[in-house]
């Protein structure tokens, strides 16, 4: 049997627990009967302590009417984290769902909590308001004891209010006790910030077994507004006295404006240039009037030859290009001496293309820079970063900059709209006039930072018994940090570029997070300078999933490509090098659920069908989420079209909070991948992104989506929770090429599986 | 030269001052009487986070300059689909499937989705899909969507849904 030994429960043995103290009594240490409300709990300050880490206040409110307003540092970008955390918090303090309010990253009110990052929202965040929480109700429930002339044990908590057992008609709510008062209250702080922060308090966390809230499916909270057009995006923001700025790109990359012709935009009310060294933009105070300027704006360009490779010719410009930063985290026996052993060897390699953001709404931010400080609205993924970014950028104070999260596209990465209100605070600041910066659709397409393409190769040796003895992953890519992903900093935005900071690039790329075990094991990376420095249109950053699908398509390919050189069935072979019982599970129950029948790949029986179907299996371990990926497709021998009948997903990401949600998220980011998979790819010639629309960089469309996804949850209370958002995606293209592969006994080798590139590759 | 042109938006007559007659609706809907649900997406007419209805019709209204609409025309945007206490059908089953997410494209889906229903009260699966199909969504809520409108047609065929029914987007308790 597995261990299921309880995580939580572990930890708690480590934490001095108030509830336990309280239920030996030892509380009432100085307090009397009669002398009231001197206390050891004492909560109820007046004024709110600085907002600091350790400040129990600097995550929780409690409203004069009892409502409990959560402090979180991060932002929902429409996965339901609003929702989530409310319920978590909400559990703890034994409230009803309706009772907990929300506030998203505002850089006054909120900590740093790293912003949208890596699926962390509720399995980091979440977990430490949880115990925040509780240790707001022990605080609460202790003071209640004191006033009620009760020991603690005998208090219990409903929807906020605390009532003696012993005798009902003593209670008192959380309202009469602290509402619009503050804690005063310390927790145990890391040291940390962003997503390292981590906080503590000393209550125990409650057992799954007395979930009410948590486990529950609550609809999402900010749903209701979005269908019923009640919901303002950072687009939608207007402030008195406002102005709406366009930037103006060079249809070469790496020109910069040498001279403007003023006069061009002469006719177009109130429009004005704002040209600083190498930073160009229009604005107007009527919308269409600086789009019209924009278009409308002569400018002539300085000469440049970026000399790009072009996207056809891309893979073959990485496999030549200098290495200028390369690792191996993962380097275990000797490979060369395990393939020296070895009486067979297996290589592969595997390409995954440029891809955009892309995001449905172009960049979009607002400022309002004065010279005593700024206000910042957009619904950038890392407000609390852009605040130290745009202080950087415009030379100010970080105190004096307040940074607000508002909804907006999603961003899924680092989009543009860091970028967008970077240009919007530089117009801004030189106007002395709130601006409003709104991209085109060239600009969230051809400009945004982009995922990087990746050539992931391998090779494997094998014993006489067709064992594995060793094996090696390495990807060769650009770096996947050219620009930070945070907008920290000056360096990190297009503005900063085009103003001349100095560039801060960060070399560094990942390898697959699997959990197989070989006896001769390398994972590594090389990075490869980027295609242009400065102001590149090809600057590569995190996008969704930031290294998943580059680097899964080729290593879950290949083990793939293992499997059947060695005549074994895909989920025996994985079964076979997996030995924790959570990746077994979740390949298992993907299996049964999927109905996999055990032979190798490829199929033998459609060798003349001119429609040949095909099952393929994808597995990872993320942190600690778990999960299988199988596709059943039809692929047109003739044609090379791909139909996607089936994905089946099991999914592990230890305890689930809002199951409905959660499905939704995994379904949500299965097409997305599928969108990656099979249309997703940036094209660009030897001087710029030809990608500058959604007919230029096809994506998918209702008519391609899968025609079943089946999400298989499993549940793992006692386990912490160890984020979804964007685990799944990545493992679409190697389950779709097995399948494939299956179908047709060939190996697809380059995403995105367009229909001439898939005729191509059936008809060698 | 400033014109101006009036423009019947969610069943009132409004009156707009455009430097340009080929602006297009959508900037005279956000911009000048600041409707914010109509959003920016493209300005190509590709994506659809701009529709709105033209007498009952859905356009992109990034594509339509302010010149060619009469006052007698009538425009609907998504605010004036419905609201929480009258609720368009697709708008409840949009909340019963919890289909988007950032929901920047939501005018395209919900607004292309109610003028199917409106046209084709039981559009087959192909049809459905065929509405939908010139809509991007980044989040990846198609199959969502298209099961939205499933249920907003069992909905009406069961007889129920039809008004008031949207409390499953709120609060709980």
């Amino acid at each position: 049997m597995p261990d299921r030994s309880n995580e939580l429960n572990e930890k708690r043995l480590n934490v001095n627990r108030r509830a336990f103290v309280a239920a030996s009594g030892a509380l009432v240490i100085g307090y009397s009967a009669g002398l009231g409300k001197l206390s050891a709990a004492e909560i109820g300050g007046e004024s709110k302590p600085p907002l600091t880490p350790d400040e129990l206040d600097s995550y929780l409110e409690i409203s004069p009417d009892g409502t409990v307003t959560v402090l979180y540092g991060r932002i929902d970008g429409g996965q339901g984290l609003q929702t989530s955390i409310a319920q978590m918090v909400a559990e703890e303090l034994d409230l009803d769902y309706s009772q907990v309010r929300m506030v998203m990253s505002d850089t006054a009110r909120t900590l740093n909590m790293g912003g949208a990052s890596g699926a962390l929202g509720v399995s980091r965040s979440g977990t430490y308001l949880r115990s925040c929480a509780a240790e707001a109700r022990n605080l609460l429930v202790d003071q209640a004891a004191i006033v009620l002339e009760t020991p603690a044990e005998d208090l219990s908590v409903t929807n906020g209010v605390i009532q003696s057992q012993s005798d009902p008609s003593k209670t008192i709510s959380y309202a009469d006790l602290i509402g619009g008062k503050y804690f005063n209250s310390k927790v145990n702080w890391n040291g940390g910030y962003g997503n390292g922060l981590l906080v503590s308090g000393e209550a125990m966390l409650k057992s799954p077994s007395e979930f009410k809230i948590i486990g529950t499916s609550i609809p999402r909270e900010d749903l209701p507004p979005k269908v019923f057009a009640e919901l303002d995006m950072v687009g939608d923001i207007r402030v008195p006295d406002m102005l709406h700025g366009r930037m103006i790109r060079p249809t070469i990359a790496g020109a910069v404006p040498v001279s403007v012709d003023e006069a061009s935009i002469a006719d177009i009310p109130d429009a004005q240039i704002v040209w600083i060294k190498d930073l160009l933009g229009v604005v107007a105070p009527k919308e269409w009037n600086a789009v019209r300027a924009a278009r409308q704006l002569e400018v002539t360009w300085s000469e440049s030859q970026p000399n790009f490779p072009g996207h056809d010719n891309l893979h073959e410009h990485i496999r030549n290009a200098p290495i200028i930063e390369k690792a191996n985290p993962v380097d275990v026996g000797s490979v060369e001496n395990g393939l020296e052993q070895a009486v067979r060897i297996i290589e592969g390699e595997y390409e995954y293309p440029t891809h955009s953001h892309a995001s449905n709404g172009p960049g979009c931010g607002l400022a309002d820079v004065r010279a005593d400080g700024a206000t910042i609205w957009t619904s950038t993924q890392k407000p609390h970063y852009a605040q130290e970014g745009i202080a950087d950028l415009l030379g100010m104070p970080v105190e004096s900059v307040r940074v607000i999260w508002v909804h907006g596209t999603g961003s899924y990465g680092r989009n543009d709209q860091g970028d967008a209100t970077a240009d919007a605070a530089v117009l801004s600041q030189h106007l002395e006039r709130p601006v409003r910066v709104q991209y085109m659709r060239h600009e969230g397409t051809a400009w945004d930072p982009k995922g990087t393409a990746t050539v992931n190769r391998s090779r494997v040796g094998l014993d006489v018994s067709g064992k594995v003895i060793a094996y090696e992953n390495i990807s060769k890519a650009f770096s996947r940090q050219n620009i930070g992903t945070r907008e920290g900093r000056a360096a990190d935005v297009l503005a900063g570029h085009l103003l001349g900071t100095e560039l801060k690039p960060n070399n560094i790329f990942e390898y697959p997070k699997a959990s197989y075990t070989f006896a001769h094991y390398r994972l590594g990376w090389e990075v490869i300078p980027p295609l242009m420095e400065r102001a590149s249109p090809m600057r590569s950053t995190h996008l969704r999933d930031p290294y998943g699908p580059p680097i899964l398509f080729g290593s879950e390919s290949f083990i793939d490509e293992v499997a059947a050189a060695t005549n074994t069935d895909p989920v025996a072979f994985r079964l076979k090098y997996l030995t924790h019982w959570r990746d077994r599970e979740a390949i298992e129950i993907a299996a049964r659920e999927y109905g996999w029948e055990e032979r190798p790949s490829p199929r033998s029986d459609q060798a003349n069908a001119e429609i040949a179907v095909g099952r393929g299996i994808a597995f990872r371990r993320h942190f600690d989420t778990f999960i299988a990926l199988i596709a059943e497709i039809r692929v047109n021998r003739s044609t090379g079209e791909i139909e996607i009948r089936r994905l089946v997903c099991a999914h592990d990401c230890g305890l689930i909070v809002n199951p409905e949600t959660l499905r939704h998220v995994i379904d949500r980011q299965l097409v997305y991948g599928t969108s990656r998979t099979m249309f997703e790819e940036l094209r660009f010639d030897e001087n710029m992104v030809t990608s500058v629309d959604w007919n230029s960089y096809p994506v998918l469309h209702m008519e391609s989506v899968p025609d079943s996804i089946e999400i298989h949850l499993i549940d793992r209370p006692n386990f912490t929770p160890s984020g979804a958002a964007e685990m799944a995606l990545g493992l679409v293209p190697a389950a779709v090429g097995n399948a494939v592969f299956d179908a047709t006994g060939i190996r697809l080798r380059r995403v995105p599986f367009t229909p001439e590139r898939v005729a191509e590759a059936l008809s060698v | 030269m400033a014109e101006t042109f009036s423009l019947n938006v969610n069943g009132t007559n409004h009156v707009v001052e455009v430097d340009d007659a080929s602006m297009p609706l959508l900037y005279a809907l956000r911009d000048e009487l600041e409707m914010n649900n109509p959003r920016f997406g493209c300005g190509l007419g590709q994506c659809g986070a701009c529709t709105v209805h033209l007498n009952g019709r859905p356009i992109r209204s990034c594509m339509v300059p302010v010149s060619t609409l009469s006052p007698d025309d009538s425009i609907t945007t998504l605010a004036g689909l419905g609201s929480p206490e009258q609720p368009h059908p697709i708008q409840t089953a949009w909340l019963d499937e919890q289909v988007s997410q950032c929901a920047y494209c939501i005018n395209g889906w919900i607004m292309t989705a109610a003028a199917l229903l409106d046209e084709n009260p039981n559009p087959s699966d192909d049809e459905i899909k065929s509405a939908f199909d010139s809509l991007i969504c980044r989040c990846g809520t198609h199959g969502a969507a298209f099961r939205a409108v499933k249920r907003a047609v069992q909905s009406r065929e069961a007889g129920v849904g039809q008004s008031g029914t949207g409390v499953s987007g709120t609060r709980a308790g």
